[in-house]
């Protein structure tokens, strides 16, 4: 049935990791923002979760890099991270192998994607279904664009990629909701972590909620990377939700720049799917 | 300079329980089955995260190592900058790209 819900959300380790470390405010603000996209995905009741991200070497490496991959397993190990570093425990996350099969057959139709029958959890997937599945009681389904290893995944392609994934949704009788986590700008990891471009964020975000494909598509890498660090990389992710949900325009309900976070945290909504019940949609806008 | 494997013997070290035991109680025979220079191998051994990263090994696993070799947050972002003045800059990889703005 048609997609229920889809969004996007940030994924640093710090949000949780450094949360004892920021401003009351700062985290206080970006948890309630988390909670709220809570209680949407709650609302639409979903059967399964595809978390779109750019993963961080927990499963692919460079000697077998995949432009695209999903996982195809009823059962994740998360997160690989140490838990006190990352301040999440260690889980079994429940998978949905039997939707992901016939999800990747439709899609192999148009895209070359990877399928793994094994996977691990990284910050990027365990950070959102820390808030957003608490109890990892819903089963995901994780989906990984190239975003670490250049050559990296071309934004048309991930672009493109969304769409495919959108329709494979539409055709199956499951009730699925979508999300796409990463950073906008930022510089994880690096002696300038915490380094963030707020402007550069607020126009994607602007482009992302209007879902202007063409504008969307229209970053250059070498650009990404000056203004948005290597981080920038992953608006990937943000791009195939776009692509997923064409034509719709989305809510950006939170942006903050948090530097001890080490990005600025978004929360976005897409609005006007056709599966989104008439669900109270909560909180409304939360400008940090 | 061979960063593939350098950041394939940090990727392993990771993810797999195995290798991180093996590189506490088996160190040398580990490394040897990876094509590092000695600069490498030295650079893992100390630890030294700042060559390291000038080496150009990603944050995304770099940090982890980091953390692995009992390093606080802050004191890992110091060793990177240290790194740089002692060594230059980032010799390749992504980091190997021009400066971002400031």
């Amino acid at each position: 049935m048609p997609l229920v819900f889809a969004g996007v959300c940030s994924h640093a380790p710090g949000i949780v990791g450094r949360a004892h470390m920021a401003d009351p405010a700062d985290r206080a603000s970006c948890h309630a923002a988390f909670d709220d996209m809570r209680v949407e995905i709650e609302a639409t009741k979903p059967d399964a979760l595809i978390v779109i991200a750019a993963e961080h070497f927990a499963n692919f490496f460079m000697n077998n890099m995949p432009a695209f991959a999903m996982a195809m397993t009823d059962h994740y190990e998360g997160p690989i991270e140490d838990e006190v570093w990352l301040g999440i425990r260690r889980h079994r996350i429940p998978g949905h192998a039997d939707l992901a099969l016939r999800l990747i057959t439709r899609v192999l139709d148009e895209v070359d994607v990877a399928y793994a029958e094994e996977w691990k959890l990284d910050h990027g997937i365990m950070v959102p279904l820390h808030f957003l599945t608490p109890r990892y009681d819903l089963p995901i389904i994780a989906v990984n664009i190239n975003c670490q290893g250049p050559p990296l995944t071309p934004l048309h392609r991930a672009h493109a990629f969304g769409r495919v994934l959108r329709r494979a949704c539409d055709e199956v009788p499951e009730r699925i909701a979508l999300i796409g986590t990463g950073g906008i700008s930022h510089w994880p990891a690096t002696p300038i972590s915490g380094r963030i471009n707020e402007a550069f964020d607020r126009e994607f975000l602007e482009r992302w909620s209007a879902n202007r494909r063409d504008e969307l598509l229209a970053y250059r890498d070498e650009d990404t990377y000056r203004n948005a660090g290597q981080g920038g990389f992953e608006i990937r992710t943000f791009i195939a939700v776009s692509g997923a949900t064409e034509g719709l325009a989305a809510d950006v309900l939170y942006y903050r720049a948090i530097p001890t976070f080490s990005v600025g945290c978004t929360i976005g909504i897409v609005r006007g799917l056709e599966g989104y019940d008439a669900v109270p949609q909560a909180g409304g806008r939360r400008q940090g | 300079m061979s960063l593939y494997y350098l950041q394939k013997v940090l990727f392993q070290l990771n993810r797999d329980p195995g290798v991180r035991q093996r590189f506490d109680s088996d160190f040398a025979a580990l490394l040897d089955e990876y094509e590092l220079t000695e600069e490498e191998r030295e650079a893992l051994r100390k630890p030294d995260v700042g060559l390291l990263y000038v080496l150009g090994v990603n944050g995304q696993l770099l940090m982890h190592y980091a953390a692995l070799c009992g390093m606080p947050w802050a004191d890992y972002i110091e060793a990177m900058r240290e790194g740089v003045c002692r060594h230059g800059p980032v010799r390749a990889g992504l980091y190997a790209l021009p400066d971002p703005a400031p």
